[in-house]
C-alpha cells in the first residue's frame, strides 16, 4: 500500500469528516431535544451555500478585498441568516406538532425540504452557481516525485471546524444557556417546571445546528467553489449517517462519527472504487442502524410503554 | 362569566411588522438577488412583495384571533387534530349499489373519449393510484414509514426490462414474477428493518431506495446504467400492437383487418391496468376487514400492546412490507411497459417523496383518499402546464399544512358498520 495514497486519502478524509461533523451537529442536537430527524437540515446547508456566493458578491461589488474581512463578514452573515431559516423552519414546520404522532413531524419535514429546494430552484435557478477562487496555494510534504498535498482552504476548513466545535462545546457544557439545553433534552416536562422557556430553548438548538451547518457550507463553497440546489440531499443523508455513527443525541459522537465516516469514505473511494463511495456510506448507515443503533458514543434507547 | 376583550389592533400590527421583518431577512438574499456568475441581479421586488404578503397575512391572522366569531371560523379550518374513528352508517342510500358499476363502466368507457396524449397521462395516474396504494399499506395501514418505496418499483421495472433482454420472456410471464421479485425483495430488506422504530426505519429504507438507485446507475454492464434498457410492450395472446411484427407475428390490426394506430398499444395497456388498480382495490378493501388487515392498523396504534396480546409483530410488518412491495413491483413492470424504456433516474427519491405526497394528502389509509390524491397530483399538473415550476412547491407546502392541520387526510376514514340484529333478551 502507498504511503502517500494512504496519507493523501486520510488527509482528504479529514476535510469531508469535519465539514459532516459539521453538519452532523444540527442533526444531532434537534434529535437529542425533541427526537425528530430534522430532514430539511441538508437543505439548509444547500441554502448557505447559496447565501455565500451572495454575499461574496455583495462584498466584491463594494470593493472590500481584504481577504480576512471578506472571510469573516461572510460567515457571520451566512451563519446569521441561515440560523434564521432554521428559526423560522422550526416554527412554522415543526412547532405546531409537538405532541403528534411521531411520523407527523418526519412528513411536514420532508414536505419541508422539497419546499426549501424547489423555492431556491425557482428564484435562482436550476443551473450549477460557482463562486471565484480566495484561496489558493498547497503545501507539499515528501519528495519531488511522491508527496502529500494539501491545500491551504482544507487547513481552514479543519481549523474553522475545530473552533467552531469547540466554541459549540464550550456553550452547551460552560454556559446558562447550554445547561438549560442540557436540562431540556433530559427532560423537557421537568425542565418546563423549573421554569425553562423550553420552547425557546428548542428554537436556540435549530438555530445553532442551522448556522453550524452555514459554517460547513461557507468553508465547502469556499473549497469546491461550485454548487446547485440539490447539493443537500446527499450530504444530508452523509451527515446523518456520521450522527449516527457516532451515538445520535451526543455531541461528541457527532464529531467523532463525521471524521470516521469521512476517513472511510476516503479510504473507500481511494482504494476500492469512488463510482461506489455513496453506496458504501449508505450501506454503512444501514448497517450501523440494524446491528448498533446506539452509534459509538449513544446511550441505548430504551422502549417505554 | 365571560371576559370579551377587545380587539386589540395595535397587537395585530406589531405582529405583522415582525413577521414581514423576518420574511424580509429570510426570503432577501435568495430570492432577491439572483446570482448571474461571480455578480448579483438585483430581483428585490420579489421577496418585498413576499414579505407583504407574509405581513398582511400575519396582521389578519393575529388580529382575527382575537375576535370570537374568528376564532371560530379559523378553528374551524384548522380542525384540531380530531382523532377517533368515525364509522359509515348502516342505512344505505337508495342509488348506492350504482356508484361502483357506473364508475367501473365510465373507467372502461374511457379509451373511447380520450386522445392518446390524455390516455397517457391517465395511465400515469393510474399506476400512481397502484403505488399509492401500495404505500398505504405500508405507511398508512401498518405506519412504518418507508421512505425508500421507488426500490421496489424500480426492482419491478428492471425485472422486465432485464428478463426481456436476457431471458426473451414477454409482459404476461414477466408481470407475475416481478410481483413476486419485488415481494421477496420487500422480506429482505425488511427482514432486518423491523425491530427499528419509525424514524430509524424511514431513514434505513431511503438508504436502501438510494441503493438501488446507484447500483442501477452503475452496474453499466447489466443494467446499462444512466443509458437505461428498454421494455417491451404487453401482446393479446401473442398479437403485437406494433404496426409490424417480430418475426413470424402478426400484428393486432392486421389480424383484425383494422388500420393501424399507435394508441391501441394504450388503449390495452389502459384496460389491463384499469383491471389490475380495481382488483387492487377490492383486494385492499377486502384486507382492511380480514384479522391481518386489523393487526396492521392495531400494531400501527400500540405496538407494545400488540405484541402483550399476542400478535406477532415480525410476521405482520413483514407481511405488510412484503404486500406494499408487490404492489409497487406490479406497478413498476406497468411503468416499463407503458414508457418502453426505462432508466435510473425515474427512480430518485423525489419518486418516493411524490408518492408518500400522495398518501399523506389521501389520508394515511384511507383507499378513496389515496386514490382521489393520486389522481389529482398526477392529472393537474398537465392541466395546470403554465405552472409547472412550482409544481413540487406546491407539493412541499401541501405535505407541512396538511400535517399541521389534517394530519388525517382530506377525507376520513370509515369504519364498515354491522348489522348483528336484534341482541337476544
Amino acid at each position: 500500500m502507498d504511503i502517500y495514497i494512504l496519507g493523501q486519502q486520510l488527509l482528504n478524509g479529514l476535510t469531508l469528516g469535519s465539514i459532516y461533523g459539521l453538519i452532523a451537529i444540527g442533526y444531532t442536537m434537534v434529535y437529542g431535544i425533541i427526537g425528530m430527524i430534522n430532514f430539511a437540515h441538508g437543505d439548509i446547508y444547500m441554502i448557505s451555500a447559496y447565501l455565500t456566493a451572495i454575499i461574496l458578491s455583495l462584498i466584491f461589488s463594494l470593493g472590500i478585498t481584504s481577504l480576512p474581512v471578506v472571510l469573516l463578514v461572510t460567515l457571520f452573515l451566512a451563519m446569521a441568516i441561515t440560523g434564521a431559516y432554521g428559526w423560522a423552519i422550526e416554527r412554522v414546520a415543526y412547532r405546531p406538532l409537538r405532541g403528534s404522532t411521531r411520523l407527523a413531524p418526519l412528513i411536514s419535514a420532508i414536505g419541508m425540504s422539497l419546499v426549501l429546494q424547489s423555492y431556491v430552484q425557482i428564484s435562482q435557478g436550476a443551473r450549477n452557481q460557482g463562486v471565484p477562487i480566495l484561496i489558493d496555494g498547497v503545501v507539499r510534504l515528501g519528495g519531488e516525485e511522491q508527496f502529500v498535498q494539501i491545500t491551504y482552504i482544507q487547513i481552514l476548513i479543519v481549523i474553522a471546524s475545530f473552533i467552531g466545535m469547540a466554541a459549540l462545546t464550550y456553550i452547551i457544557l460552560k454556559t446558562s444557556l447550554g445547561r438549560q439545553c442540557r436540562a431540556t433534552q433530559q427532560d423537557r416536562k421537568m425542565a418546563a417546571i423549573l421554569g425553562i422557556n423550553t420552547n425557546r430553548i428548542i428554537s436556540t438548538v435549530f438555530v445553532i445546528g442551522s448556522s453550524m451547518a452555514a459554517l460547513a457550507g461557507v468553508l465547502v463553497t469556499l473549497n469546491y467553489g461550485s454548487f446547485d440546489f440539490f447539493i443537500g440531499f446527499v450530504i444530508g443523508i452523509k451527515a446523518f449517517t456520521a450522527a449516527v455513527l457516532g451515538g445520535i443525541g451526543s455531541l461528541p459522537g457527532a464529531m467523532l462519527g463525521g471524521i470516521v465516516l469521512g476517513m472511510a469514505e476516503g479510504l473507500f473511494s481511494g482504494f476500492v472504487s469512488s463510482d461506489y463511495k455513496d453506496v458504501f456510506a449508505f450501506a454503512l448507515l444501514v448497517l450501523v442502524l440494524i446491528f448498533r443503533p446506539s452509534g459509538l458514543l449513544g446511550k441505548p434507547e430504551i422502549e417505554k410503554v | 362569566m365571560s371576559m370579551q376583550q377587545k380587539a386589540s389592533l395595535r397587537k395585530a400590527v406589531i405582529d405583522g411588522f415582525w413577521s414581514g421583518i423576518l420574511a424580509l431577512i429570510i426570503f432577501g438574499p435568495i430570492s432577491g438577488l439572483v446570482l448571474k456568475g461571480y455578480t448579483v441581479q438585483n430581483e428585490l421586488m420579489r421577496p418585498l412583495l413576499i414579505a407583504l404578503v407574509v405581513a398582511v397575512g400575519r396582521f389578519l391572522i393575529s388580529y382575527l384571533i382575537q375576535t370570537e366569531k374568528g376564532r371560530y371560523y379559523l378553528g374551524k379550518l384548522i380542525g384540531k387534530r380530531d382523532a377517533g374513528v368515525t364509522v359509515a352508517s348502516l342505512t344505505k342510500s337508495k342509488y348506492q349499489y350504482l356508484v361502483i358499476p357506473v364508475l367501473v363502466l365510465a373507467g372502461l368507457s374511457l379509451p373511447l373519449v380520450l386522445g392518446k396524449y390524455w390516455l397517457t397521462v391517465v395511465i400515469l395516474a393510474l399506476i400512481y393510484v397502484l403505488l399509492g396504494l401500495g404505500l398505504n399499506i405500508v405507511v398508512g395501514l401498518a405506519g412504518m414509514l418507508d421512505l425508500g418505496y421507488v426500490a421496489f418499483y424500480a426492482v419491478g421495472a428492471y425485472t422486465l426490462a432485464m428478463g426481456a433482454q436476457y431471458f426473451d420472456m414477454g409482459f404476461w410471464t414477466m408481470l407475475p414474477v416481478a410481483a413476486l421479485g419485488a415481494a421477496l425483495f420487500g422480506a429482505m430488506l425488511g427482514f432486518p428493518v423491523l425491530r427499528m422504530h419509525g424514524d430509524y426505519l424511514a431513514i434505513v429504507t431511503l438508504g436502501f431506495g438510494e441503493i438501488i438507485r446507484l447500483v442501477l446507475n452503475n452496474l453499466l454492464e447489466i443494467t446499462g446504467g444512466p443509458n437505461g434498457a428498454s421494455a417491451p410492450s404487453p401482446t393479446l395472446f401473442g398479437l403485437e400492437f406494433t404496426r409490424r411484427a417480430k418475426q413470424g407475428g402478426i400484428p393486432f390490426h392486421e389480424y383484425f383487418d383494422i388500420a393501424y394506430s399507435p394508441s391501441y398499444k394504450y388503449i390495452f395497456i389502459y384496460l389491463i391496468l384499469f383491471a389490475v388498480v380495481c382488483l387492487m382495490i377490492l383486494f385492499v378493501t377486502r384486507l382492511k376487514q380480514m384479522p391481518m388487515g386489523r393487526a396492521w392498523e392495531a400494531l400501527r396504534e400500540d405496538e407494545i400492546a400488540c405484541r402483550s396480546l399476542g400478535i406477532n409483530h415480525v410476521t405482520v410488518k413483514l407481511s405488510a412490507f412484503m404486500m406494499g412491495a408487490m404492489v409497487g413491483g406490479i406497478a413498476g413492470v406497468f411503468f416499463a411497459t407503458y414508457q418502453g424504456f426505462i432508466n435510473p433516474s425515474s427512480f430518485t427519491f423525489f419518486e418516493s417523496a411524490l408518492i408518500l405526497a400522495i398518501v399523506v394528502l389521501g389520508g394515511l389509509g384511507s383507499t378513496v383518499g389515496v386514490i382521489v390524491a393520486a389522481l389529482v397530483l398526477t392529472i393537474l399538473p398537465e392541466v395546470l402546464r403554465d405552472f409547472a415550476e412550482y409544481r413540487v412547491l406546491m407539493f412541499g407546502v401541501a405535505m407541512v399544512l396538511m400535517m399541521v392541520w389534517k394530519p388525517r387526510g382530506l377525507i376520513r376514514i370509515k369504519r364498515k358498520a354491522y348489522d348483528i340484529g336484534e341482541p337476544a333478551s
